[in-house]
């Protein structure tokens, strides 16, 4: 009875928790201005499925793509276990499902059991290819400090949540076999049973004890981890979905068209044109803040689980450049962040300058190499090109060469001084 | 063999009018290596009998370095300009031999309301043969070693990588591929107006690195399909002192060749 109550505070502390940080990233994604992506609905639910329920970009990597499905598999399946945790909890019994479910209930622990394990293998070999030998770019300057030590609790947490389950497990046969009860279950579940030696020699009233603080141990750390998340990058396990709802459907080489340059430009062009009465001038052209981005920039800031894989096929970074694509996504959501915290930083600093430096925008060469790598169709290219609108547009603030080209192309259409007459040259020459 | 180009201006002077377009752009228009590729798909539309004209002193920059520099005012201006132009002419089929103005006319015009059915001249000139309107001879690249190098805006925004590679395998030539290619291809360090302006401070230059790899694959002659590639890896070749040695040549300039144009 009291375990049911403690239980259940414990799981309203944790909702409200989580329900708590959900707000406040709705207040971040706020901050946006839309995105206009509610369009073409039927494909935008097809890329979800392929893109993020079908993990479609992983290939690439097959044994991060491999080592990741493990993960997000049983992460996913043995989440189904929780279902029991909770009936357990809040009922006050124990392994309810297993005399309804009967055999089938030491299949589906078999199964669970092996996915746990699987899951705490593919984490190792995360943690070894993060900190002994793996690829650059989990190894990259972009993640020094917070990001760093983020990825290791994961990992850790992830170990923790599945061994209690297993050893849990085991200490609960060995309590059964110790007491001389009759066994619920003819033998041990596949990988419990082969952590028994453990567990030989310990007492009744140890071995129960023990099984106990396990369930709770999964139970609370599930809890935990649920409110870690939203300040973690490993919120992407929620948000992937919905980021990859909100994909750029438009072709990929297509930057939308500003209307009201259109209109002020048709206005130039034909005395006749009227412009439409309604028509909103834009407070600022481009981005300079995070209020300037769409929605979709600031989901995929928080969707963002910084693997890196853009910031790999990056030419500028590979090239020893200052820009990291992953780095643009990482600065995006801390200044989001930023201005949830409110104070003088918010009001104060922007995402130009102060979080992203004119000399990485300007070292992109919109090859949209970053764009293909993501794995849940993350655009950092559209938060580049939006900061390097805003720097043209209202600042002027193009390299000198930059604008000598601009210039060119004003007076003569061509990025070089030669003159529009002299195009069709060629053909004698 | 002397070309036969005739504008627009021209034909409509003369109450005719062409089956297609071809889009010459301001590197082909003014930059001497790419009027090779620009003479070299004129030839080739000649041989094949192809109906088309230019603009010539009518065509202006598609806009798209202003626009990927940020400024979308003047690139507006341009396609505003150049939509009016080529709706007055009422074309509808392009031919363009550059993938930033393909990629342009392709992708952001008809946004603006010119909606054209646009071609890169890689998949023209693949159609050309698959409609036995053109043949390639082979020959002269008979056993040479040829690397292809996919431009960003032909491969990876656009998806093409099939015309150029089917263009290739024809010349009778060893096709080799870079470990970086198709959707993997690496830039060659043009785009986005780089090529305009000088490169922040690094450790390295993204089409010396880029013609290393090309180098790398044994290669007598790196194919590209891009004028802006073209310049850079003609640079990169040099910089490693492999020029004389190995040819940067578009595809259209390849074929061409093969077929003594």
């Amino acid at each position: 009875m009291i375990s049911s109550i403690v239980f259940s505070a414990v799981l309203a502390a944790g909702v409200a928790g989580f329900t708590y940080q959900v707000r406040r990233l709705r207040r971040g994604l706020a901050l946006a201005r839309p995105s206009g992506r509610h369009d073409r609905t039927s494909e935008r639910w097809a890329t979800m499925a392929r893109v993020a329920l079908g993990q479609g970009k992983m290939g690439p990597r097959p044994l991060a793509a491999a080592m990741h499905l493990i993960v997000y598999v049983g992460f996913v399946l043995i989440n189904v276990e929780v279902l029991e945790i909770l009936l357990d909890g809040v009922l006050g019994t124990h392994r309810l499902l297993r005399a309804p479910l009967g055999s089938f209930y030491d299949g589906l622990m078999n199964f669970f059991e092996v996915l746990g394990f699987l899951v705490i293998v593919a984490c190792v070999v995360f943690l070894g290819r993060r900190l002994v030998a793996g690829p650059e770019r989990l190894k990259h300057p972009d993640l020094a400090g917070w990001p760093q030590r983020d990825a290791v609790n994961i990992l850790v947490i992830e170990i923790v949540l599945m061994s209690a389950l297993l050893l849990m497990n085991a200490a609960e046969y060995q309590h059964q076999v110790a007491s001389n009860e009759q066994l619920v279950t003819s033998s041990p579940w596949w990988i419990s049973g082969l952590l028994l030696p453990l567990f030989r020699g310990w007492s009744t009233s140890a071995l129960s004890a023990f099984a106990t603080s396990m369930w709770w141990l999964h139970f609370v750390g599930i809890l935990a981890f649920l409110n870690y998340l939203p300040r973690s990058k490993h919120f992407h396990i929620i948000l992937a979905f919905p980021n990859v709802w909100y994909s750029k459907l438009a072709p990929r080489g297509q930057i939308p068209a500003m209307n009201s340059v259109t209109t002020e430009i048709k206005a130039m062009m034909d005395p006749s044109f009227v412009p439409d009465p309604n028509a909103v001038p834009p407070a600022r052209f481009g981005a300079k803040d995070v209020h300037d981005l769409h929605f979709a920039n600031l989901l995929n800031a928080y969707s963002c689980t910084e693997c890196g894989r853009c910031t790999s096929e990056c030419p500028a970074n590979q090239t020893g450049k200052k820009l990291s694509p992953r780095r643009i996504m990482m600065a995006t959501r801390d200044r989001v962040d930023e201005v949830l915290a409110g104070g003088e930083s918010a009001t104060q600093k922007t995402l130009l300058d102060d979080w992203i430096s004119r000399e990485e925008l300007w070292a992109c060469t919109t090859c949209n190499a970053c764009v293909e790598a993501c794995p849940v169709n993350i655009d950092p290219l559209d938060i580049i090109l939006q900061m390097r609108q805003y720097l043209v547009m209202e600042e002027s603030a193009a390299p000198s060469t930059v604008n000598v080209a601009m210039g060119n192309i004003e007076n003569n259409a061509a990025p070089w001084a030669y003159p529009q007459a002299d195009r069709g040259n060629w053909i004698q020459s | 063999m002397s070309l036969n180009v005739p504008t627009m201006a021209e034909l409509a002077a003369r109450g005719e009018s062409a089956e297609v377009l071809f889009w010459v752009g301001c590197a082909g228009s003014f930059d001497e290596r790419a009027k090779k590729v620009t003479k070299a798909v004129a030839k080739l539309l000649n041989q094949a009998g192809v109906s088309f004209a230019v603009l010539g002193a009518e065509e202006s920059c598609t806009g798209d370095p202003a626009r990927r520099a940020g400024n979308e005012f003047l690139f507006q201006m341009q396609a505003l300009t150049n939509i009016e132009v080529l709706n007055g002419y009422g074309v509808q089929k392009i031919v363009a031999a550059c993938p930033h103005c393909f990629n342009t006319l392709k992708n952001e015009y008809p946004e603006l309301g010119g909606s054209y059915e646009v071609f890169h001249h890689s998949q023209f000139i693949e159609q050309l043969l698959r409609d036995g309107r053109l043949r390639v001879e082979g020959g002269s690249f008979k056993g040479k070693r040829i690397v292809f190098h996919d431009p960003c805006y032909l491969g990876r925004v656009n998806g093409e990588y099939e015309a150029p590679r089917a263009l290739l395998e024809k010349l009778d030539a060893e096709i080799h591929e870079m470990k970086r290619s198709k959707k993997n291809g690496f830039c060659c360090g043009a785009g986005g107006a780089q090529i305009f302006k000088e490169p922040e401070a690094g450790t390295a230059e993204v089409h010396h690195v880029r013609a290393e790899e090309a180098l790398a694959t044994g290669a007598d002659v790196i194919a590209v399909g891009c004028p802006f590639c073209k310049l850079m890896l003609t640079d990169g070749v040099t910089h490693h002192g492999k020029e004389g040695q190995v040819q940067v040549l578009d595809i259209a300039e390849a074929i061409a060749t093969a077929n003594e144009l």
